[in-house]
């Protein structure tokens, strides 16, 4: 068997559309996929046609119905009929398998996409489904307590501070300006912010994600795809996923070994590791989860983060991992960074991390 | 915007069994008294899971536990939701019982969020009618 350290092809990013994330859309999720898939085609001047595989990721219980990722398929015209895949998770696990499908070595391009809209339902109860349904879900828990949980484990080991969270938020509401697709934007004063009311102690609302809706979609192909396709190929050099215990009680709920662990092995692969990139996109909802992901990855002062806005300005479930992993791509085709990091996350308290390593073509 | 509404419960009207590790805990619950699992490395868990998360192996003998705990972490609810488990403002606590080596998720009805710190001494308190779910443990609060 091949090492996977062996990898035997170049992966690389070569088209990335999203809709800009809203408090609500009303559009349906395939309307807005409609948007976001044609959006890759025009971009890459692929014909459908040529697609070898398509993987989403997207979740029932926001719709509130099952098997909606069928009604998805219509925003990809699928006649005659593709090969397609679906992940009811993050578009960053959906990309994953992308990858994965591609190293099988008989397809040369993947197109991934996600949707969600969380202004469906009541977000809180919605986000407290996936718990254990024996010890944790029958509690209620909703995922504001459950990061208030992890929020105060920081406080309690001297790993941040409320003013530092207002300063995150700050930070990415005045990134978010430059962001036309980013929903919560603005100058603050972070002493203005932190004489909000606690949401969960010690959790203010400007700690917390916003809800929003949202689709996005990406092109993945060979490198002679990508060259035949005539467009700027992004390269994959690293990419893993690692998962915590789901039952955060046994956790130390101030540092996250998955996440450090996925970036040692996504580093293994790339050859660089997490503090080498120029740029980090974090699927970090709540400032203290940045700053437990900071420390996980080792990310020094010259790796600047989320200039997006990242997951504070905008939250669509489900879209938020592939967008973080869309805007890392962005962030190097710009030529504001030639190498990127981005994560994703799934679970309770950062329960589950993916961490992908980004290379722009002349890297 | 108003949206359409109508009141409608989803129910999996199946009865399972829950097995000897996970059905233990909610058995001793509905008993009244706490139930954690040793680790083949002599850790105990509380509330017991069928596999140590740290190395995947399966836990081995359970063991009883007193019903007291100390409280490591909490979330405060100042307007506690429909499926939360007091009506009045609580916290959601990760509680170490004594003589176990992880903590339990459940609620503290504290009064107030001064209250709550790390360290904090906790007793169960269990609800009056039991039927062996996680909610005949009605919460934990601070002793005296």
């Amino acid at each position: 068997m091949a090492d996977i350290l062996d990898l035997p092809r170049d992966v690389a990013i070569v088209a990335f559309s999203q809709v800009p994330s809203v408090a609500q859309e009303t559009r349906t999720e395939a309307q807005m996929l409609v948007e976001s898939i044609n959006g890759v085609l025009e971009q890459s001047g692929i014909d459908r046609r040529e697609i070898g595989f398509t993987v989403s990721g997207s979740c029932d219980y926001l719709t509130g119905a099952t098997f909606t990722f069928v009604q998805m398929l219509e925003a990809t015209a699928a006649w005659p009929p593709i090969s397609e895949s679906h992940v009811e998770a993050d578009g960053a696990w959906a990309f994953y398998e992308g990858w994965v499908r591609l190293l099988h070595g008989d397809i040369d391009s993947v197109l991934v996409y996600a949707s969600g809209k969380s202004s469906l339902g009541n977000q809180q109860e919605v986000m407290s489904l996936w718990l254990d349904p024996y010890y944790l879900e029958t509690l209620g828990v909703d995922m504001f307590s459950y990061a208030g949980l992890q929020a105060q484990a920081v406080l309690n080991a001297g790993k941040g501070k409320e003013s530092e969270w207002a300063e995150i938020a700050g930070r990415s509401r005045r990134d978010a300006l430059s962001n036309p697709n980013a929903q919560v934007r603005g100058e603050v004063d972070p002493a203005e912010l932190l004489r909000e009311d606690y949401l969960r102690g010690p959790l203010r609302p400007h700690a917390c994600p916003p809800v929003s809706d949202s689709a996005a979609a990406m092109l993945i192909t060979t490198a002679e795809k990508a060259a035949k396709l005539g467009v700027e190929p992004v390269y994959v050099r690293g990419i893993d996923h690692r998962a915590d215990p789901h039952y955060f009680g046994v956790r130390d709920l101030s540092v996250s070994e998955s996440a450090r662990i996925a970036g040692e092995k996504a580093a293994a692969k790339a050859g660089f590791g997490p503090g080498d990139v120029d740029v980090a996109e974090l699927a970090a909802m709540y400032p203290h989860e940045e700053q437990i992901l900071v420390d996980a990855l080792g990310l020094g002062d010259g790796v600047r983060l989320n200039p997006s806005g990242g997951a504070l300005a905008a939250n669509p479930v489900m879209v938020t991992g592939l967008l973080r992993i869309g805007e890392a791509y962005n962030a190097i085709r710009s030529g504001s960074a030639r190498r990127a990091l981005a994560h994703a996350q799934s679970g309770p308290c950062l329960q589950q991390n993916l961490v992908c390593l980004l290379e722009g073509g002349n890297g | 915007m108003d949206r359409p509404s109508e009141n409608f419960t989803l129910a999996l009207k199946y009865k399972r069994t829950l097995g000897p590790v996970v059905g233990a805990f909610l058995t001793g619950l509905r008993d009244g008294r706490l139930v954690g699992i040793k680790t083949a490395e002599g850790r105990v868990l509380c509330p017991p899971l069928e596999y140590d998360p740290a190395n995947g192996q399966r836990t081995g003998e359970l063991v009883d536990l007193p019903d007291n705990g100390t409280v490591e972490s909490w979330s405060w609810v100042s307007e506690p939701q429909r499926k939360h488990p007091l009506e009045r403002p609580f916290a959601f606590a990760t509680i170490r019982i004594d003589g176990a080596d992880s903590a339990l998720v459940h609620a503290v009805d504290a009064g107030s969020r001064d209250v709550m710190a790390a360290g904090l001494r906790v007793k169960a308190q269990y609800a009056e009618e039991r039927t062996g779910r996680m909610r005949d443990l009605e919460c934990f609060v601070p002793i005296a």
